[in-house]
């Protein structure tokens, strides 16, 4: 194996190309002054920047309206059949339809409401946080605040193990479990040992620790936001 | 020293140069996202957008940077075609952007960027620096389908999300973690080193290559 560049290839490569008969290439050898560096990289700075805004003007509004999408429809997932929802937010431990004059809207915590054709709450739609084996896996799930059935979930972002953890969204077998209207609490099983209890759930083999955060998520969730639910959700304008 | 026609430039990064598996640059996002073909697709796509514009804005600006602030200048310009490529991907393809996630953003640090303007558009005319960068980024995209491609082939048995072998198979996992990676790429440089020596051997005993 012939001269193979080191980690420093950078400086090799300089000896390896140089071109001295490329013509206008050669740098300007002179002296230049501080004011000179200063302003030539202000100026670079300033277009960069231009560029940049410019760019984000056109891609923001795309971003914005895919992740928008997004979330609708994993609303519409989790809430079997709901044809519309409403976005309520957290205020002080109380459900309300419009944050306080001056906060912004994803400063608060979001309860998605949905109705069906009829105009029947048909259940509410949450999204919540845990660590899992690798990062934070972040689920929305939907349930009955009355009897506490869940209604579905789904796994909105996770870096669990590819092959293992990340079977909690791309199974099947799985995920269908969530949307089979178990009574919460959920609790996690070996695959196979289970009785026939309500809300018992086969975890993946192999994947435990995942398996076990999707339930701890919806359980805790559950918990946090059914006395919230229970203070009443406010009546729509009409 | 010595001078390169065109045509060299443009052959020399694809194989005999090849920025990863011969200079060894730009590791880190061959081994990070090469899981899947589709994302070492995505990465390279979006590592030759940037090198390729880099090139050529610095080969034709080269005359109005002062030497003393040249790699600032150098990754200042990386840094903004890094930063609008992030925002493209994140518009067009957002599930790629969301499988590569923090890596688009570290190919501002990605050496063989920054390697080819020093050593290549900052003292070459705008035509052989394009032609330099195509080269290098289409060696920089065979080598990461070829990673792409065995690890997704053995880690989860599809070519491009095409299963290949029946139900039956069972997916070497290894092979799509970062260990598999690290095996990969050590595979890959070894098989590029036997074939050297075998083809350096040939030439000592004076048969046709």
């Amino acid at each position: 194996m012939k001269e193979r560049p080191e980690s420093d290839a950078i400086e090799v490569q300089v000896v390896d190309t140089l071109q001295p008969d490329s013509g206008d290439g050669a740098p300007v050898e002179e002296q230049v002054s501080t004011l000179r560096l200063v302003a030539t990289l202000a100026v670079a700075g300033a277009l960069a920047g231009l560029l940049i805004v410019l760019v984000n003007l056109h891609t923001k509004p795309i971003i914005d309206e895919y992740k928008a999408e997004q979330l609708k429809l994993a609303i519409y997932e989790v809430l079997p059949g709901v044809s519309r929802y409403r976005t309520l937010y957290q205020v002080d431990g109380a459900l309300s339809a419009e944050v306080p004059a001056g906060a912004k809207a994803t400063d608060f915590r979001q309860a998605y409401v949905g109705y069906d054709d009829a105009g029947q709450m048909k259940g509410v739609a949450v999204s919540r946080g845990e660590s899992g084996f690798q990062d934070i896996v972040q689920v929305i799930f939907g349930f009955e605040p009355d009897s506490g059935v869940l209604l579905g979930m789904k796994v909105l972002d996770s870096k669990e193990t590819p092959g293992l953890g990340d079977k909690i969204f791309k199974d099947q077998d799985f995920v269908d479990q969530f949307f089979a209207r178990p009574q919460t609490p959920l609790a996690a099983i070996k695959a196979g040992s289970g009785k026939g209890a309500p809300g018992e759930i086969d975890a993946i083999t192999g994947a435990t620790i995942s398996s076990k955060v999707v339930v701890s998520i919806i359980n805790n969730g559950i918990a946090e936001w059914r006395p919230i639910l229970e203070k009443g959700i406010p009546e729509e304008a009409q | 020293m010595r001078t390169t026609t065109p045509s060299e430039d443009f052959i020399r990064g694809i194989w005999r140069e090849n920025p990863v598996l011969i200079q060894m640059l730009g590791l880190c996002p061959a081994l990070a996202v090469t899981n899947t073909v589709k994302n070492a697709l995505a990465m390279s796509a979006a590592t030759f957008f940037v090198l390729c514009c880099s090139s050529v804005l610095i080969s034709s600006v080269k005359r109005f940077i002062p030497k003393e602030v040249r790699i600032s200048s150098y990754i200042l310009v990386i840094a903004t075609f890094v930063t609008l490529a992030d925002m493209m991907l994140q518009a067009y393809a957002p599930v790629q952007h969301k499988e590569l996630g923090a890596f688009i953003a570290l190919i501002v640090v990605n050496c063989m960027i920054l390697g080819r303007q020093e050593a290549f558009s900052s003292r070459n005319t705008v035509y052989r620096s394009l032609l330099d960068a195509v080269g290098t980024g289409i060696g920089f995209t065979i080598a990461l389908i070829m990673m792409g491609g065995f690890r997704e082939i053995l880690g989860i048995g599809t070519f491009f999300d095409i299963p290949l072998f029946g139900p039956n198979f069972e997916p070497w996992v290894v092979m799509v973690l970062p260990a598999g990676g690290f095996l990969t790429l050590g595979f890959i440089i070894l098989a590029m080193g036997v074939f050297e020596e075998r083809k350096k051997a040939r030439e000592a005993h004076g048969e046709a290559p």
